[in-house]
Order: structure tokens, then sequence, then C-alpha cells
């Protein structure tokens, strides 16, 4: 049986290998001071450490206590029915490797999820006992990510709550009846009500240390969940009505969409050389940031007529070309919230206007010294009542095709689009996809 | 002045010595057209002036900005010192001339052409230190910490706080090759100090062990269905590479830091310590 003489090495792989489907990687969230006799802080702004070969920020030391599952969940590269190699971290090889890691500032924490072993609630207690030990024996004082088990007792979701800065319950699915069909152990109800426990008792807590300022924290840096998009024929209208549904209710601090790489053959499942729809996770991670920074309204994007994403234009983009009417608008006076609808300008673009106006009349010139980038936004912009260049583009078609990102529909995007380096996320839209705004 | 020769500024490299310079200039009402370093590089013809550094003209000029421009604006010219825009001297002189003329209203004059590029400055310098947080790349010798970095701007004083905050206990030491600077950290102090060459000791069993883990970490977590060399290059861009230890390669795993070895087995610091943190 595997398991009984493997090296530190093995495991690391063996137990790295089956996380790396996870999305999230972020250490953001919340701010904390060192303290004498521990080691670590944490900066809310989140630290990325490095970068993968596939482009991904490397944050958190991203492993499985075990990938030994009970479940046969079919997207799952760690089902009970999939002839894996099988290993466990024991709590002292991982708080071990966590501090070692930490030290050498390989890595601002851990993310800690696992694979269902013997029962939800043992499982659970498992990786209360490797957390405690790190937190009170190894006095660390990092950033910890912990995947709660759906299917737990409250009683444990609450413990593991307090030595853990995030909680996340993945719901990987985003309806009752995809997750009748490749999830069978699991329910909507299963995610959503440790999701919906989390959530009290972050308020809960919140209310506590206005009354206790010792209180203990309840994973102050929020709860976050990640939705599979691609294995699934649901569309970007539900993933996204779900995602601010997520937001708004469940006060979630992020929602994390991630492209289905196949990793099993099955009838229910895409074949196993589909490619990942990257593109498509890419516009829904634009439409999210549009839901969170800029006032959108999931309705406003999608609806019932429309309930994808036009691969080729970017959904500000696509929005702002359904409603001409609204544009152009007046650099000099428009509002702060009718500058962010216009293509190609962020959040840190239109502060800069703002500020900019307060000393002088702006005209494109001074937009690009001050780095806005106008590639997009000179068609939905006036700069002292003048059109830049003084060509008006009159077609639709005309307009769309050059909002389109042509360079990434040709030659298989799959392998070429990246998720962050593209313009229609702008420099500024980047560092907030790595660092996630306060 | 009449006569068409160049006002030439020559200083101690010191952010006090660039106040003092600024001091010069309001003083005698003369306007430098090149404030340098006795390091910088000459024209054949000009001579330069010695502006020597003086703590009370520096406390008055660096007290004004405050006083005169804002807050901010001395935090931003503070900044713009440590850059490495070029000419940054005479891109701060210019700003403080902008900022006495039109008082806190400054900061807001992005579209013009001195403010734009200090800015842009301060921020490739911000941008940079805050990679550095993550990259930076440790070794473990016994009880202390030692890294090797080679950054553009001058990171040091930006990351001081987050490393000494984050390891409290230990001591540690950021060496700062391109300006041969090393933050040291020891006692609950830290300082910052010249440092011309550094001589480090062989490695133990376990930095090594830990070395291979990470490399390990490194190479598995990356989704290959995924790969995305120039994303990753974008969000990190080659030159950061050399220090990294899951770039380093076999051999460089084994032994000490790239770059650094000398058959010698101790630890050689100059010491010359320069003003505080």
């Amino acid at each position: 049986m595997e398991g009984i003489d493997i090296d530190i090495y093995d495991k690391l792989m063996i137990l790295s290998d089956s996380a790396k489907y996870d999305v999230a990687c972020t250490s953001s969230g919340i701010d904390r001071r060192g303290k004498q006799g521990s080691i670590g802080n944490a900066a809310k702004a989140g630290i990325c450490h490095s970068f993968a070969a596939d482009g991904r920020c490397i944050s958190l030391l991203k492993v499985l206590m075990t990938n030994v599952c009970i479940y046969d969940c079919k997207y799952c590269v760690n089902r009970t029915s999939n002839d894996a190699r099988r290993a466990s971290f024991t709590p002292a090889e991982l708080a071990e490797l966590t501090i070692n890691f930490y030290r050498r500032n390989y890595i601002e924490g851990l993310f800690l999820s696992s694979g269902v072993i013997k029962s939800p609630n043992y499982t659970m207690e498992q990786m209360i006992k490797a957390l405690t030990l790190l937190r009170e024996t190894y006095r660390f004082n990092g950033y910890i990510h912990v995947k709660a088990i759906p299917g737990a007792d409250s009683e444990l979701v609450s413990r593991l709550g307090l030595l853990a800065d995030r909680m996340s319950i993945n719901i990987e699915l985003p309806s009752q009846e995809s997750l009748n069909l490749l999830a069978p152990n699991k329910t909507k109800d299963s995610i959503l009500r440790p999701m919906g426990l989390i959530s009290h008792k972050i308020q809960e807590n919140s209310t506590d240390l206005v009354k206790f300022r010792h209180a203990s924290k309840f994973v102050p840096a929020g709860q976050s969940t990640q939705l599979i998009v691609g294995a699934t024929p649901d569309t970007d209208h539900k993933i996204l009505t779900l995602s601010e549904g997520l937001y708004k209710k469940y006060r979630l601090k992020r929602v994390f969409y991630s492209a289905y790489v196949p990793v099993a053959e099955h009838t229910l499942l895409p074949s196993v050389d589909t490619k990942p729809p990257l593109l498509r996770e890419h516009r829904l991670y634009q439409a999210d940031w549009l839901l969170r920074f800029y006032g959108f309204e999931a309705n406003e994007l999608l609806d019932e007529q429309n309930q994808n994403f036009d691969l080729q234009v970017d959904p500000k983009c696509n929005w702002a070309m359904n409603h001409l009417e609204l544009f152009p608008v007046e650099i000099n006076k428009a509002p702060y919230e009718m500058l962010l609808r216009v293509p190609g300008i962020g959040v840190i673009s239109a502060m800069r206007i703002l500020t900019a106006r307060k000393s002088s009349v702006i005209d494109f010139d001074g937009l690009k010294k001050m780095g806005v980038v106008l590639k997009r936004a000179q068609y939905f912009i006036t700069c002292k009542g003048k059109i830049m260049n003084g060509f008006k583009i009159s077609s639709d078609i005309t307009l769309r095709a050059l909002m389109s990102d042509q360079h990434k529909l040709l030659n298989g995007f799959a392998e070429q689009l990246s998720l962050f380096s593209d313009p229609p996320m702008s420099r500024e839209e980047v560092s907030q996809c790595l660092t996630e705004p306060r | 002045m009449f006569d068409r020769t160049e006002i030439v500024y020559e200083y101690d490299g010191s952010f006090e010595g660039l106040m003092c310079c600024v001091f010069e200039s309001f003083s005698l009402k003369e306007v430098p057209s090149v404030i340098r370093t006795p390091s910088d590089q000459q024209s054949f013809f000009d001579t330069a002036k010695w502006i020597e550094t003086d703590i009370l003209k520096f406390n008055r000029v660096y007290k004004s900005i405050a006083a005169k421009i804002s807050i901010q604006a001395q935090e931003l010219v503070q900044l713009g010192f440590w850059t490495n825009a070029p000419q940054k001297e005479m891109l701060i002189y210019h700003f403080l001339r902008l900022g006495y003329k039109h008082g806190s209203k400054v900061m807001s004059m992005l579209t013009d052409d001195t403010v734009s590029t200090l800015q842009k400055a301060v921020r490739h310098l911000t941008s940079e230190s805050h990679k550095f947080k993550g990259f930076v790349r440790f070794s473990v010798y016994d009880k202390v910490m030692v890294a090797v970095i080679e950054p553009k701007n001058f990171v040091l004083p930006l990351i001081s706080y987050h490393f000494c905050d984050r390891f409290r206990d230990d001591s540690f030491m950021i060496y700062d090759k391109t300006h041969s600077m090393a933050l040291v950290y020891h006692g609950q102090k830290a300082e910052l100090i010249r440092v011309d060459q550094l001589t480090l000791p062989e490695v133990d069993e376990s930095e090594i062990e830990y070395r291979h883990l990470w490399k390990q970490f490194y190479n598995t977590i990356a989704i290959e269905a995924r790969n995305n060399p120039k994303c990753r290059m974008t969000l990190m861009p080659k030159r950061y590479w050399g220090q990294m230890t899951e770039f380093a390669k076999e051999e460089e795993l084994q032994t000490v830091i790239k770059n650094q070895q000398n058959p010698s087995k101790q630890m050689i610091l100059n010491h010359e310590p320069q003003r505080l943190l």
C-alpha cells in the first residue's frame, strides 16, 4: 500500500499536483502586524511570491492534507474511482514545510484543502490539528486559507474559522442539475449551508469585536468560492447571476472561475482532448470585475436573449456598444460613475482624471501623459468637446471590429491567451487581479 | 548670471545633499542645469560647484516642502530620490520649483511633464518594491538569513518595515547588489549599510533540501494545459529570475547563492553606517 514508505518529496509532489486545479492563490484581505515571539504578518493587498509557467500567481503553499477521497465527483482528479497515487501529510510535516518555506520567503502562507478521508468530520478534525500545531506550537502568524469540507458539523467549521484568515467552500458546479449529474455526493444545500454559517459567523464576530476587543477573529479575510466553467452546459448568464447573489447575499470576497481542464474520460463530461475554455473564463473574470468595482449589475451585461458573452469583445465594450446613446462622454465633466463605464478606463485612470481636473482642463495629450490608455477609450470620449483625431466612427460594424480582440481569436487562443497580460484588462486591472484592492 | 557657462552643482549623493543644492539655488537665485555626484559622468568643459551637505540647510528645505507645498509632495520627493529616473536630481529640483510656485495644487498637475515624469518614476519604484516583497529569496545559515537582490530602483527603504515586522525575532540581511547597500536586521534593530563585497559561507544540508522541495513545488503547481510563458514573463520579467531559487540550476542549489561565491568561508562586511531607517 502506498503512503507508507513515501518520502517528503513524493508527498509534496502528489499533494500539490492534486491541489493545483484550485485557482485561488490570493493572500489578500487582511493587514496584520507581526508579533513578538511569532513569525509572520499579513498584507491586505496580498503578495505574489512567484508566477508559475501557466502565468498564475503563486502566493501560498497550496497542498492537500490528503488526496484520499471517499467521494466520486466525476470532474475531479481525486475521485475515488481514479487510479492515482495517494498520500497524506502528517500535521507535523505540513507545519515544518510551511514554516521553512515561509522563512525563506518562498510563500505568503498556507492554502490547505483536502480530499474527504473517512468522513467530512474526520477530515476537518485532521485539518484543525494541523492548523492548531502551526499557529500555537510554531507560532505562525502569516496567512492561512483553508477549505471547509461540505457536510461537516458546524461546530468544526467554527473552530477551523478561528485558525484561518480565509475560508472557502467550492461550489464548483453552478446548478443543482449539474451537481446531480457530476457530483452525486454533494447537494446545493450541503454547500450553501456552511457558506451561510461562515457568513453569519463573520458578521456575529464583527459585533463581538466591537464589544470585546480581544475576541478572536473569525476568518478575518472573508470567504471565497470557485465555479468550474465549461464542464457543464450552464450559461454565462447563470454563472454571473449566481456570483452576483453570492457577493450580495453571502458577502463573499471573491468568486473564482476555473476553466475546466479535462482530467477524466466520462460520457457526461467534455472529451479529454477538449481545450480548457480560457477565453470564456477571461470574459467571466472581466464581468466579475465590473460587478465588484465598476457599479455594473449582472442583468446589464447579459439577459435571457444574450446568455453568453461575446468572445470577440470584452463585456464592458459590448455594453458600451449597445448603449451608444450615452456616448461620447466629456472627460472634463463626466461624473466618476460614467468615466468608469468608458471602455479602456479603469478605476485608477478614472481617479487620476478626477485629480487632474482640479488643476487644469484635460486634452488628449494630457490623458496620455497621465497614463490613460486611449486605444479603446478614444471612440467613446471627447476632451474640451473634441473627438480625438477629429474622426468619428459612424458604423456599428466598424466600431465592433475595432473593439474586438482579433489577436486572441487567431491561431488557437487557448494557448495564446493569458489571463492578465492583454490590453482589455488594463495594467491597473492586472494589479487588481493580483492584489485585490481594499 | 550673464556669462553663458552652465551652472553645475556637485553634491555627495545623499538626499540631504540634494536638498542643500535646492537651498543654494534659491538663496543665490541661480538655476543649475546639471546636479550630479562625483561618480556621475562629467562633461569635458564644465566646472562643478561643490555643494556641502549641511543638516541645518537640509532641515529648512525639507520642512518648507511640507509647509509650502504639502506632506504628499514631501513624500513624493523623498521617494523620487530612490528611483532610477535619469537625472532624478533635476527632475526633483524642477518639481520643487513648480511646487513652490503653485503650492499644494502641484500634486494634481498630472498633465505637466515634470509632475507626470516624477510620478511615473515613483510608481515604478513602488511597484518594484511591492514585487520584491514576494521575490526576495532567503538562504538560511544557521541563525542568520541572507538574501541578494538586484533591483533597478533603490527599494530597500520601502521593503524594510515589511521584512523587519515579519521576521521580528530573526536576524537577516538583504543585500542590494545594484546599489551596494544592505539592509541588516539584528537584535530588533534595522540598519542600512554600505557593502561593497559579500562572501557567504557554504549552506547546510537542510537548506539544500528546502531549495529542492521549493523547486519541485514550483514545477508541479503549474497546469500544463494552461501553459503560458508569455504571461509569466509579463508578470515576472526575466531580470528577477537570477536570484530566485526556483530558477537556479542544480549545481547552484547545492552551493551558495549564485554569483556571490568566494573561496573563503566567512562573511565580510565593510561597515560604513549610513542613515538609519
